[in-house]
């Protein structure tokens, strides 16, 4: 039988979208990075171009956490209660291509920080690292609209990415959005219609669509990862087949997910038949990463910097051309 | 893919004999293409046509199994590139590497701890690779002895001497081990062997489509139990190949590629070693062979192979009853939940976390989570009442409170007249909730 590779033809490709701003673009950052932009499923250069790597965040908090696992200490101990030390030691010591700041002191159930003590963190990062930023809120809808416009005003110009807009409440964090020049996570729950009906939402607000980054909502590995996975190929499949409204870039919340799971906590002594917790953890994380960077994911935001250290490599690999001679 | 009426009519005799009962022989054809009549009833058909037919009706890619009795894994027979299009059938064999220049008991003994318990489900690795670098076909020979004596587990052959895998077989032949492999270079005796001895055989050949013609060549020797390795190694370049390799069999019919594939990873740290597996398992790899025997390295894969092989369209469950989570007695809290296993677990392990013992009761909702089970009328003051008698809560506990999901708080007045008058909690919306909610009312 004659041998004939098989390449798909496209009609589309996924939106490309900075973070970011230099002095130039009237930011402050050392560089920009873009996401997006390809024109096959995820790697399969054969038959189409990845022209932007996957990138990889580590998670900071503005206040120190209380239940983070143990074996975070050697690494972030002495940072916990120095938000910029901490997004410096990512950046530098651990090779984050950028930072996600959540903004859990906000968190009226906790520290209840103000709005303004949040946007002062947010200025303090900004000093400390110099790589694009992520900011999301403490996921309290009614508290982020207090502190999210606050923080776009204070980072005017820096091309953030900032989070979260929710189908319940898109609005405020749009507005701010757009007038001070930043992009949005647009955040659906494991659903293909309400992520497309959100960015219709926040496209007829005026903010465009490539300012937009989709979160279609990920569950961690052995927790229902598959349905994240599948809505992730279903979208990327929509976007390659000409849906504008589904062609943004996708990021997840690998690390949150991960570390809330007993296969990553639980320690050697408890469950015995599971070997030892760290590098578990740590593969916990890598996996599901990695598995999703299969369904399309081009913001990967991780918490441990071996994890990140071992996706980065993998992501390395994969962009190697396999363009057939 | 199926023939159309005239394909096959052009593979008939063409002498409208009648013998099979239509009337003329594309009457027959058109049957047979619609599935209404069998080949069987044609006396006349030569060979060569029902090769050409059978071969055209077979399933895209082979199911091809290795190894015997319980432990027998199959491989293949996928139809999708997607998941989400419909389901994949054969999850990905777990093998694990040995080598004869190693302590082949020790490594055996750790493969054989490979064993998971979690979420109510059994996770092991389906197979053991025993592989020749001693060079030595006695040496060899003992090292596969003594794996075939230590685990029933499916067997791979991995050594390209002919000599030295003949003599293998002769111990092993009997657990129907898979053959690695034939190559450009001894494929006619690697074929003949595979084949005399009746075990599947791995063919190997140096990229896409070398590998396609050597898969022919051995078709050519009358064995088609096979499973294809390209011979690549490369992260990015596995990943094509095996995307290539699916997308061939399953849309195009290409039969030389037809086959399960068998991958190996490259990488010699073991983290880096478990994401380049990830990939394989994740992109259609039939076998994927590993070199880490190590818990913690091994758990994360099988988890995802279990959660990726999962039927989009129906959702695992556990049985619909009450659960005691902890050291319970009558006086425990008692949850309610759905019987969709993902939140059902995802409950358990919060109402386990929160360290008071308690009971739950996972409601019969065929599957689905609290949400859309409440949406499609199947979690209600009713279905929950209901469950509850099943359970005999009357019996068991001394007090008359229950805890319903936040989430569906509106069925508290239901639930209260259903229950003839149970006083209703309403639990946090979200189970990570759980911990600080029974602290706040159950500590």
């Amino acid at each position: 039988m004659a041998f004939n590779l098989h390449k798909e033809k496209y009609r589309s490709k996924v939106s490309e979208v900075v973070l970011g701003a230099t002095k130039e673009e009237g930011g402050t950052r050392s560089h920009t990075l873009t996401v997006g932009g390809e024109s096959t499923l995820p790697f399969l250069q054969f038959e189409g171009d990845i022209p932007n790597r996957p990138i990889a965040a580590l998670e900071i908090w503005d206040v120190a956490p209380e239940d983070w696992n143990p074996c975070f200490d050697p690494y972030y101990k002495d940072v916990y209660d120095n938000t910029g030390a901490w997004a410096r030691k990512c950046v530098d010591e651990f090779g984050a291509d950028l930072v996600l700041l959540r903004l859990k002191g906000a968190d009226p159930d906790g520290k209840d920080r103000s709005p303004e003590e949040c946007a002062n963190t947010v200025k303090e990062v900004l000093e400390a690292v110099s790589v694009p930023l992520i900011v999301i809120g403490c996921g309290k809808g009614e508290k982020d609209n207090q502190v999210m416009p606050l923080v776009a005003e204070v980072a005017s110009g820096e091309k953030l990415l900032m989070g979260v807009a929710e189908q319940e409440n898109y609005k405020s964090i749009t507005a701010a959005c757009m007038v001070h020049k930043h992009n949005l996570i647009a955040q659906s729950p494991i659903d293909i219609n309400i992520c497309k009906q959100l960015n219709i939402l926040i496209n007829e607000m005026n903010l465009d669509l490539n300012k937009i980054v989709i979160d279609p909502t990920i569950a961690a590995l052995g927790y229902g990862l598959e349905y994240g996975y599948s809505i992730m190929e279903r979208a990327r499949l929509g976007a390659l087949g000409g849906d504008r409204m589904l062609a943004m870039p996708m990021i997840g919340n690998v690390g949150y997910e991960v570390w809330r799971v007993k296969e990553a906590n639980a320690s050697e002594e408890e469950f015995p038949g599971w070997g030892q917790q760290e590098e578990r953890a740590i593969l916990w994380e890598t996996t599901t990463a990695v598995a999703l960077l299969q369904a399309g994911m081009d913001i990967l935001v991780l918490r441990h910097p071996k994890a990140l250290e071992v996706v980065k490599k993998n992501i390395d690999e994969l962009m190697e051309s396999n363009k057939y001679e | 893919m199926g023939l159309t009426g005239l394909e096959i009519f052009k593979q008939l005799p063409r002498t409208n004999c009648k013998d099979c009962g239509s009337p003329t022989c594309l009457a027959f054809a058109m049957a047979l293409a619609n599935g209404k009549a069998s080949l069987d009833k044609c006396p006349h058909v030569t060979d060569e046509a029902r090769e050409n037919l059978d071969s055209a009706s077979a399933p895209p890619i082979k199911l091809i199994k290795v190894g015997t009795g319980d432990q027998t894994v199959e491989l293949g027979d996928e139809t999708e590139l997607f998941r989400h299009d419909k389901k994949f059938y054969h999850p990905t064999a777990v093998a694990i590497l040995v080598s004869d220049q190693e302590d082949v008991e020790a490594k055996v003994n750790q493969i054989k701890e490979l064993e998971f318990e979690r979420v109510g489900l059994k996770f092991i690795t389906d197979m053991v690779v025993v592989k020749n670098d001693s060079g030595d076909a006695d040496t060899y020979k003992a090292a596969v002895e003594k794996a075939a004596a230590l685990t029933d587990k499916a067997l791979v052959l991995m050594a390209e001497d002919t000599g030295v895998m003949a003599k293998a077989l002769e111990v092993a032949a009997g657990r129907k081990p898979l053959v690695y492999a034939a190559t450009a270079e001894n494929y006619e005796a690697m074929t003949a062997l595979a084949k005399d001895k009746g075990c599947p055989l791995a063919v190997r050949g140096k990229g896409l489509e070398d590998t396609a013609a050597l898969v022919e060549k051995v078709a050519a020797l009358g064995y088609k139990e096979l499973v294809v390795d390209t011979g690549e190694r490369e992260t990015s370049k596995v990943l094509a190949d095996l995307t290539q390799v699916r997308r061939l069999a399953v849309k195009k019919r290409f039969r030389p590629l037809g086959y399960p594939t068998i991958a190996f990873t490259s990488k010699e740290d073991p983290l880096e070693e478990a994401a380049q597996a990830t990939v394989y398992l994740s992109k259609y790899a039939g076998v994927v062979v590993m070199k880490t025997a190590e818990k913690q390295h091994i758990l994360p894969l099988l988890s995802w192979r279990q959660n990726l092989f999962t039927d989009p369209q129906k959702p695992i469950q556990v049985e619909a009853k009450m659960y005691g989570v902890g050291d319970v007695n009558e006086n425990s809290p008692l949850y309610i939940t759905t019987n969709f296993s993902l939140t059902y677990y995802i409950v358990e392990g919060e109402v386990e976390a929160s360290k008071v013992p308690s009971y739950i009761i996972a409601v019969n909702t065929d599957g689905i989570s609290v949400l859309t089970a409440w949406a499609a009328g199947k979690l209600t003051g009713e279905s929950i009442a209901a469950a509850m008698k099943k359970a005999e809560v009357e019996e068991k506990l001394a007090h008359k409170k229950v805890v319903i999901p936040g989430h569906v708080a509106v069925l508290s007045g239901s639930v209260e007249e259903s229950t003839g008058g149970w006083e209703v909690l309403v639990g946090p919306r979200e189970a990570a909730g759980i911990p600080k909610y029974a602290k706040a009312n159950f500590a």
